[in-house]
């Protein structure tokens, strides 16, 4: 007869920074079962957009998220220029996506070095957030900020990108590619990272249907799924790159996805320096319709969805935001069943979980009187009984 | 100067309270212990349990779910324990205070030693920070 012990991790642990609940259950070494909870990080932010005008959401909206921070901007103007029909400059549309793609870099250089310090590599960890301190000093040279750009706005950008800056842009998005280079070289080559990550929290092709994923955790078991190709937003369809997918569906792949993304984001930058031309760099909207309007963008971890609802007024009346993280997250359901204790930890940390993108609540009314018993209440139950028998045979 | 707070106030080793943050903060935390900043040099240190912590770094607004979970990691930590709100969300609830989930600001429900506001708070301000909290301790 096995003996099921329940391991609770969270929700303030050194595994991740973000508060949350897991409930593995260990079978010996094996993880039979996990049950995931979520919700700390809720705040309401789709209530709160409700109360507050189209130019204070974009701030908002930025918010949700840390890391993917110019990505839920990014689709939130989308979806109230889809709702508008707004014709927005060429020049912004490359400044937007510079920006995506420069969070796209550090958003992937910070995972890879979070996956290194899981698996006991602090190495890793030091040197990609080592690297990823230039692309944050490009963002603060860009917009004055190194996390929480402020760059969106409906119709535009808020700030152009200054002919001087260019130049030290295109240097050192340069210096990345040898860095990418000894990264992919030291995660190819190190037969302990392979052993560690090849065959580990696999997630089938027919899994990751099942449960919606997206991203790079969908791209990484052969889903060839991308909304920069799929549904060409900002000038994405001019633009020469591939959508890059691997087999396996291990943590193995799910790394080499993410780093010969980082090479195409790179190629996309470049790209857009060059095509960037003088010009406007905003539609300068003063007014709105009633109407409804979607905007779609893949963040670095799938795709992000916002939804506006108009009335014609200053605010959306309604506002509804979905996250790729919410599908990834419920993925650990599947493919950290199975493993073992030691390899959870990158199990969960490979879908690259942001809880804070997806936060729900649910109020459940009670119907049933349950109580949840603890030692001293079952005590009191031994008890009791012993009274009662006591009772009964005085009688 | 006692025992305790001379010894509190060379090598703080703190740990990381995310009540309900965007992740900004917790990121520019990590960050201050990467190479370009690295406050290890000083003897700070990133731990795991909060029952060997000094000082509590606390981010992010407080909602329902997290305000039992804040204030049982505070009365798990060893006391004398500092607590610094890190970014403007845990200095004043930042744009989330008329939110329906978020109740109180930090200082209501413990002793905030130190407030870094900044949306997030560069690492040198986080540094500078500590090293404030740690000057405030010398001068008792």
């Amino acid at each position: 007869m096995s003996h099921k012990v329940i391991i609770p991790i969270g929700p303030y642990h050194p595994l991740q920074e973000e508060p949350e609940f897991f409930r593995l259950y260990v079978e010996g070494e094996k993880v039979v079962d996990i049950d995931i909870v979520i919700g700390y990080n809720h705040r309401g932010i789709e209530e709160l957009a409700e109360d507050k005008h189209y130019d204070q959401v974009t701030f908002l909206v930025e918010r949700i998220c840390g890391i993917c921070s110019s990505s839920h901007p990014f689709a939130f103007v989308l979806a109230v220029e889809d709702l508008l029909k707004t014709q927005v400059p060429e020049r912004a549309h490359y400044i937007r996506m510079i920006v995506d793609e420069l969070q796209r870099l550090h958003s992937h250089l910070l995972w890879l070095g979070l996956a290194g310090h899981f698996i006991g590599y602090n190495t890793v960890w030091m040197w990609a957030w080592r690297y990823r301190e230039p692309v944050l000093d490009l963002f603060e040279q860009i917009s004055g900020n190194r996390n929480n750009y402020a760059m969106m706005k409906v119709g535009g950008v808020r700030r152009d990108i200054k002919p001087e800056d260019l130049p030290t842009i295109k240097k050192q998005i340069d210096k990345l590619i040898p860095v990418l280079d000894m990264f992919k070289g030291a995660i190819t080559d190190d037969p302990v990272i392979k052993a560690r990550l090849k065959g580990v929290g696999v997630l089938t092709r027919e899994q990751v249907l099942d449960f919606g994923a997206l991203g790079p955790t969908a791209r990484a078991s052969g889903v060839d799924i991308d909304v920069r190709r799929d549904e060409p937003y900002a000038m994405y369809s001019s633009i020469k790159w591939s959508v890059i997918t691997q087999k396996d569906g291990d943590v193995f792949a799910k790394t080499m996805v993410r780093i010969l993304e980082m090479y195409e984001s790179i190629n996309i930058i470049r790209q857009c320096l060059v095509k960037m031309k003088k010009g406007p760099i905003d539609a300068n909207v003063t007014d709105l319709i009633p109407g409804e309007g979607i905007g779609r963008v893949e963040a670095p971890r799938g795709e992000c969805f916002h939804y506006i609802k108009s009335d014609g007024t200053n605010r959306p009346v309604r506002h509804k935001i979905r996250a790729p993280s919410f599908m990834n997250v419920a993925t650990n359901k599947v493919s950290c069943v199975g493993g073992t204790i030691s390899d959870a930890a990158i199990t969960l940390g490979a879908v690259d979980p942001c809880y804070c993108c997806t936060e729900r609540t649910a109020v459940i009314a009670k119907t049933t009187n349950t109580k949840i018993m603890n030692g001293w209440d079952l005590i009191k139950l031994c008890q009791e009984k012993t009274h009662k028998l006591l009772h009964k045979l005085e009688k | 100067m006692s025992i305790k707070i001379k010894a509190l106030s060379k090598s703080p080793w703190v740990f990381h309270v995310s009540a309900a943050s965007c992740n900004n903060c917790d990121i520019e935390i990590l960050d201050c212990f990467t190479p370009r900043f690295d406050v290890e040099r000083f003897g700070v240190q990133l731990i795991g349990s909060v029952r060997h912590a000094d000082a509590l770094v606390v981010t992010g607004v407080i909602n329902k779910k997290t305000i039992p979970l804040v204030k049982k990691v505070y009365e798990q930590a060893s006391k004398p324990c500092l607590v610094i709100a890190v970014g403007t969300c845990s200095c004043s609830q930042h744009m989330f205070r008329f939110g329906y989930n978020v109740i109180e600001p930090l200082d209501k429900i413990l002793p905030v030693s130190v407030y870094i506001p900044g949306c997030p708070p560069k690492p040198e301000a986080i540094i500078l920070g500590i090293v404030k909290a740690l000057g405030t301790l010398k001068k008792k």
